[in-house]
């Protein structure tokens, strides 16, 4: 049975049809799959399968390595966003980007596709003066209104800065990482694994912390 | 798998514009719940410039999973409800943006409104429609442990606390509806209320009911929240007797109910004893050309359709007041 019914069938593929350069998922699973793992495998199906722009292309985590390698995919199930260059854009999603996170994953579609709004000036400007390499890990629940900003978010950073690299993190999915992190409340922000923030924070916030590191 | 999907948010045919620094906009329009968007459209259909800053779009609206008495849905999800509002807003070529949160708000012929990005911007008139977020219980221990076991969503927080002790502080809708989503995983909930009874409603009560795991401690004042790395234990005194306890526990909920969010319009318009902004029966701020509406004001029952309802008298009113400005 597919994961989308009809009628979100159809707003997703109104909705795609802002996509306007080629986009490709890279999709990291497993031989023997997990249950998270086939239903995600069903979801970048089914989302490619709606508009001839998104690519799509599955890979093994064991047999794959060496693909893998260059885009720091260290756990399953894993989507990475590639632009029309088939560049990296920083942009992960570990575990299925279900429930209200439906909405930054398509968010990071289309401004993948190069449809976005350009950050106001003072903004972009330190954005872009970020030369350290960050890594932004967004732990969210699937049943978290407040979560999909702040994934939005770091996903955009990530898309104006190659330097910043930036996760969502399905708690339940992975809830050793979960633990180690002490996830007890989401969506928690970490920024690489020194500093914290706890909910959903404008792109100010994250950039104090970032400039602090 | 469920999809909670905000279709409106990426129309292709959204007309709305950024909002100009250096327009003085004939409304701006401050929250983006019922009382906000009622208000933009009401605006925006009488053809008086505006503007629109959101926080957050359908407020509290978009967190609720199902409403059951917005006329003209027999049920709809929370967040659907809030999208057709917004989309309803947006085929209209109003200034619009979302996210920055308003820092303070100045009285005069042109008022100025000051953004916590530092922007500032201008309006012959503004409808306050800021709408209340959660209730702080204002103890030790609550601003230090938040996500690390002091919690205000339960939809959001609750599978982190599968297996584990958990309080829930508040005995109202809010507060037995998440012992309720917690009783089903928790190993066990025990609901702290202030008052002798519980004041939520009797379904909920009764649901509540059905849980073996489930404790109930009635008038009792949460006094602290302790812990090391997280959340260990609360300190809860019995209002009668000023008897302490000591509660172990591995997480707390805090639903005490909402308030206001007026910090920035403090000293600009009259409040009530609740810090409600007072108004009329027009949505007439203390405040000339400052309107109001939704649940940031004084207005009783705090309902969707009625801040909806109150939305659109105030742009209303709003467009009266411009109107007779003119004539001046």
């Amino acid at each position: 049975m597919p994961l989308f019914d009809d009628k979100v069938k159809n707003q997703l593929s109104d909705i795609l049809k802002n996509i306007r350069d080629k986009v490709t998922i890279v999709y990291a699973t497993q031989e023997f799959e997990c249950n998270t793992c086939r239903d995600t495998h069903s979801f970048v199906d089914e989302i490619a399968a709606l508009n001839p722009n998104i690519g799509l292309e599955v890979y093994d985590f064991v047999k794959d390595r060496q693909k893998l390698e260059p885009w720091k995919i260290d756990k399953v199930p894993a989507i990475a966003l590639l632009d029309k260059d088939r560049s990296d854009t920083g942009i992960r999603f570990y575990g299925i980007p279900g429930g209200y996170e439906i909405n930054s994953f398509i968010q990071a579609l289309i401004e993948t596709s190069g449809r976005r709004e350009p950050l106001p000036d003072a903004l972009a400007q330190r954005v872009a003066a970020v030369k350290k390499d960050v890594h932004i890990q967004v732990f969210i629940s699937l049943t978290c209104p407040y979560c999909p900003p702040a994934v939005s978010t770091a996903h955009r950073l990530a898309l104006e800065n190659r330097n910043i690299r930036a996760d969502m993190v399905e708690s339940t999915t992975f809830i050793h990482l979960a633990q180690k992190y002490g996830v007890q409340g989401v969506p928690r922000i970490i920024i690489n694994e020194t500093h914290s923030l706890e909910g959903a924070h404008p792109m100010p916030a994250f950039l104090d912390v970032i400039e602090k590191l | 798998m469920e999809f909670n999907l905000s279709a409106g948010a990426f129309a292709a045919e959204q007309k709305f514009m950024p909002l100009d620094g250096k327009t003085v906009y004939d409304v701006m329009i401050l929250g983006g719940g019922p009382a906000g968007l009622t208000a933009a459209v009401y605006c925006m259909r009488k053809g008086v410039s505006t503007a629109m800053i959101v926080k957050r779009v359908g407020g509290q609206v978009a967190e609720t999973s199902g409403i059951e008495n917005y006329m003209g849905y027999r049920y709809i999800n929370g967040m659907e409800l809030a999208e057709k509002f917004r989309e309803q807003v947006l085929q209209f070529g109003i200034a619009y943006e979302e996210g920055p949160g308003v820092r303070s708000v100045e009285q005069g012929a042109v008022k100025k409104i000051a953004l916590d990005d530092g922007r500032t911007f201008s309006a012959r008139t503004i409808i306050v429609a800021t709408g209340k977020s959660w209730r702080k219980l204002d103890v030790p221990g609550e601003d230090e442990f938040l996500g690390k076991g002091v919690a205000y969503c339960a939809t959001c927080d609750a599978p982190f606390f599968a297996g584990k002790d958990v309080i829930v502080a508040g005995g109202g809708n809010s507060g037995v509806e998440a012992a309720i989503d917690l009783a089903k995983i928790a190993r066990k909930v025990i609901l702290v209320q202030f008052l002798d009874n519980l004041t939520a409603d009797r379904v909920l009560v009764d649901g509540l009911g059905r849980f073996g795991n489930v404790e109930i401690l009635l008038g009792h004042e949460i006094k602290a929240i302790t812990g090391d790395s997280a959340v260990r234990a609360v300190s809860a005194a019995d209002r009668k007797t000023g008897v302490r306890r000591e509660i172990a526990a591995d997480g707390i909920f805090i639903e005490i109910g909402l308030v206001p969010n007026t910090s920035p319009f403090r000293g600009v318009v009259d409040l009530n004893d609740a810090g409600e902004i007072l108004i009329d029966c027009a949505c007439k701020t203390s405040a000339p050309g400052i309107f109001a509406a939704g649940d940031v004001t004084s207005v009783p029952f705090k309902q969707i359709i009625i801040a909806g309802g109150e939305g659109a008298k105030a742009a209303l009113s709003a467009c009266e007041y411009l109107l007779r400005d003119a004539a001046r």
